[in-house]
């Protein structure tokens, strides 16, 4: 059992190394070098209250506000401490009728033509921050009426709060619900 | 569109093979010794360093090490509640899921039957989840180098103390820190702080608690970064999060995600090719690499055509209304009968592809080639759910995992990729007439039996288990959807632990959660314990098994080449190899694959429309 001391003691120097001093390094350099980040990218209000965080998605349902994507976290939607996704297979006969009902709410919004599949399937982590332009665009006429502003205003929030693609290739077109929607609270 | 779709793919797979070159070549050289090691570094290295050792007691200490691997890993989690950094006072783990979380961490697998954000103190984060992603990715890397040694006939295998020491602090350590700087930079917090409770801009929305007040949303933080480029980097593949690479804070934007995917190929892609620098063979590793490139390629290529190109038929126009018979195991008689109301085209905008699990930072192909390389690499990680892709989508995730060679893990991929070149040479061999000859030695009984049975560990370990829970209420009562899809989810489990990647269909019912939980999923202990005996036969058999042959191999006396030799280096052989593979693999698996993702495709709810 000559080969005990050394795997001990190189287990004890690895404990050290990766459970102490690699940790340690990176949580001090990105404390100085990105200290928003570091800290969980969150928004505050004019108080310096913390109102959610730019990268963690929040549930919204008054007809003033965009909503985001349906969100299938543990227990309830958008809960930050249980990310998750549905899980359903493409051909549960259940998720089926889950995602024509969540088509048919939208049509009782005033919602016409065809429907941006990101409002109706929910997201992996559950926390999806975005929606499409697409899926924004269809709910401007609801939170222009509710807010009575002109469409026009609206769509110019989204169409400013789209961001593209980074380096032209990686993500799809998206919308920062929360950020957005600070905007149009922000506006009127 | 064209563009959108298969840039992402195509960039991935050519800077993993540009980065692996330079990489390859760095870490052959820190494996043979050439460098010289600052004083203090040069200490520890010395005083490890328990002399050559042959592959009785390379392997020895591999398992000696890995023993005191296993026990402090489960007290880690057994002493959760007292340790510190756990505001949030989580308690203990159940004892299986420890027992399940410790053998998967150990073995690279990070196969998770627990949810990071809701069981694991950030004590636990680093000290179990990062320390043991470190340690677990050098085991492998070091049994190939083994091997390597063992093929190259030098005197000893080398010391493991050593090689752990090289691998960790040579090349694990630096690489991390770099990724890690890139994900903090991305937006993944990096921070002992634990949680932070905001009231949502739009309170009520999250609804109320039994008491009547409005839910404040819990943002969980922590030593994100830190975890997240090892993970990646030593395709552990073991989330922060419950919802992994998926998560915000775990892979924050679409270029995050671009280097999340590319740092767990670099090493395998580069392993290759160090194979060839060391055994100073370069042509041979560059036909081996052509062959694994091959696979890749033809996996992305098919989750991407299956999943982000065909969206799911069951959600556009279906004019009449249509019942089906669907088998169930939890409806009485076992039949449920589903009616499809008619939908004068149910008007879904599918142009992104099948959206179910997926983010919209990511890009457009990002899920389903994620989901294939994470796989082909067994790393495990995801950033959009298994569960829910296609049906013939879920074919290319599972096809990674039951080839196991596809670049594979750090190290054993590769030692999967020679068994089946050993096994191919043997085959040719047969054909001809020929004693088969690999490196120059001839392959006896002993190395074939020693290579057959290291392969056949894992198709056993998948299917066997498959069939019992598929036979028994451990099986039926976990699975969360009805008819072949589920029988899909059993058997990406029992695939994924054997293959020690960790992705999973994570519908399944498998987590008991904290010891005191009044309400765990009825089969999670026959889950926890079947899953954890098959990673932990599944990562030690194979590597033990291949060192052992690699020395008897060496030991033999080497014949230099002649006419009717059969070349290693030519196009001939990496055909002979990618026919092996494929054809072993297909006689292996093509019966539960048409039992479960296929099966699925072509009904009762007919997945073509």
């Amino acid at each position: 059992m000559k080969e005990l001391k050394p795997a001990i003691l190189l287990f004890i120097i690895f404990t050290i190394i990766c459970g102490g001093i690699y940790p340690a390094v990176v949580t001090g350099i990105a404390a100085v070098a990105f200290p928003r980040q570091a800290k969980g990218s969150f928004i505050t209000d004019k108080g310096g209250k913390e109102i959610g965080s730019s990268l963690i998605g929040q549930p919204f349902s008054d007809p003033k506000y965009f909503w985001p994507r349906p969100s299938a976290a543990t227990d309830f939607a958008y809960n930050a401490i249980g990310s998750g996704g549905s899980n359903s297979g493409p051909t549960n006969p259940d998720y089926l009728k889950t995602v024509g009902d969540r088509v048919k709410a939208l049509r009782d919004t005033g919602v016409t033509g065809s429907i941006p599949a990101d409002l109706v399937q929910a997201s992996g982590s559950g926390l999806d921050p975005h929606i499409s332009p697409e899926a924004a665009n269809v709910q401007v006429a609801r939170i222009a009426k509710a807010r009575g502003m002109s469409e026009d205003e609206v769509a110019k929030l989204v169409a400013a709060h789209t961001e593209e693609r980074q380096l032209g290739f990686l993500g799809d077109p998206r919308v920062n619900v929360l950020e957005v929607n600070l905007a149009l609270d922000a506006a009127k | 569109m064209f563009v959108q779709t298969w840039l992402l793919p195509a960039a991935l797979l050519v800077t993993a093979t540009i980065v692996a070159f330079p990489l390859s070549r760095y870490l052959a050289w820190i494996m043979n010794g050439k460098y010289r090691s600052l004083p203090v570094l040069g200490w520890f290295e010395k005083s490890l360093d328990s002399g050559p050792q042959d592959w009785k007691q390379y392997t020895g200490s591999l398992l000696i090490f890995n023993t005191v691997l296993f026990i402090f890993g489960y007290l880690v989690l057994a002493l959760q509640p007292v340790m510190p950094l756990n505001p949030d006072g989580k308690g203990m783990l159940f004892p299986s899921t420890i027992f399940n979380s410790v053998i998967s961490f150990m073995t690279n697998t990070n196969l998770q039957h627990y949810a990071g954000d809701v069981h694991l103190s950030n004590f636990s984060q680093i000290f179990f989840c990062i320390a043991n992603m470190f340690i677990s990715a050098s085991v492998g890397f070091c049994a190939l180098v083994a091997i390597i040694r063992a093929f190259r006939g030098d005197s000893s295998l080398g010391n493991y103390f050593v090689d752990m020491w090289r691998v960790l602090v040579y090349m694990f350590v630096p690489a991390a820190l770099l990724f890690g700087f890139i994900f903090v930079w991305q937006g993944s917090p990096m921070t002992l702080k634990s949680s932070y409770q905001v009231t949502t801009l739009e309170p009520t929305a999250m609804g109320t608690t039994d008491k009547g007040e409005v839910k404040r949303q819990t943002i969980v933080v922590g030593p994100v970064a830190a975890l997240e480029s090892i993970k990646m980097l030593g395709t552990n593949g073991g989330g922060f999060f419950g919802m992994n690479s998926a998560h915000p804070f775990e892979n924050p934007t679409g270029l995050s995600n671009f280097f999340n995917t590319l740092a767990m190929m670099v090493f395998p892609f580069a392993l290759v090719f160090m194979y060839g620098r060391m055994l100073g063979r370069m042509r041979h590793s560059y036909v081996i690499f052509a062959v694994m490139l091959t696979l890749m390629a033809g996996t992305v290529i098919w989750s991407v055509c299956y999943d982000t190109l065909r969206p799911n038929p069951g959600l556009t126009a279906h004019p009449v209304a249509r019942t089906y018979i669907i088998p169930n195991a939890k409806a009485p008689g076992g039949k449920q009968a589903v009616r499809l109301p008619a939908v004068a085209g149910l008007p879904l905008d599918q142009h992104l592809g099948n959206l179910e699990g997926k983010e919209l930072r990511f890009g457009t192909s990002a899920g389903a080639t994620f989901d294939a390389l994470t796989t082909d690499v067994t790393c495990g990680a995801v950033n959009a759910e298994e569960d829910s892709l296609n049906p013939l989508a879920a074919l290319s995730p599972m096809t990674g995992m039951w080839l196991n060679c596809i670049f594979g893990g750090k190290g054993v991929g590769m030692i999967n990729m020679l068994l089946y070149v050993i096994i191919g040479i043997f085959i040719a061999g047969q054909m001809v007439g020929r004693t088969p000859e690999y490196l120059g030695r001839k392959i006896g009984a002993r190395e074939v039996k020693l290579a057959v049975i290291a392969l056949l560990v894992h198709p056993l370990l998948i299917l066997m288990p498959t069939g019992l829970f598929s036979a028994t209420s451990w099986g039926l009562k976990a699975v969360s959807n009805p008819g072949a899809h589920g029988f899909s989810q059993m058997l990406y489990q029992f695939s994924s632990a054997s293959a020690n990647n960790g992705s999973a269909f994570d519908g399944l019912g498998v987590t008991f959660g904290f010891v005191n939980n009044p309400n765990p999923s009825p089969t999670a202990i026959p889950w926890d314990i079947a899953t954890g005996l098959v990673m932990l036969f599944s990562r030690y058999l194979p590597i033990i098994a291949p060192i052992a042959m690699a020395a008897f191999l060496g030991a033999k006396k080497a014949s230099p080449a002649g006419l009717g030799t059969l070349r290693d280096d030519t196009a001939t052989f990496g055909f002979l190899v990618l026919g092996t593979i494929l054809i072993v693999g297909a006689l292996l698996f093509l019966p539960v694959a048409v039992l479960g993702p296929i099966a699925e495709h072509l009904g009762p709810i007919p997945f073509g429309g």
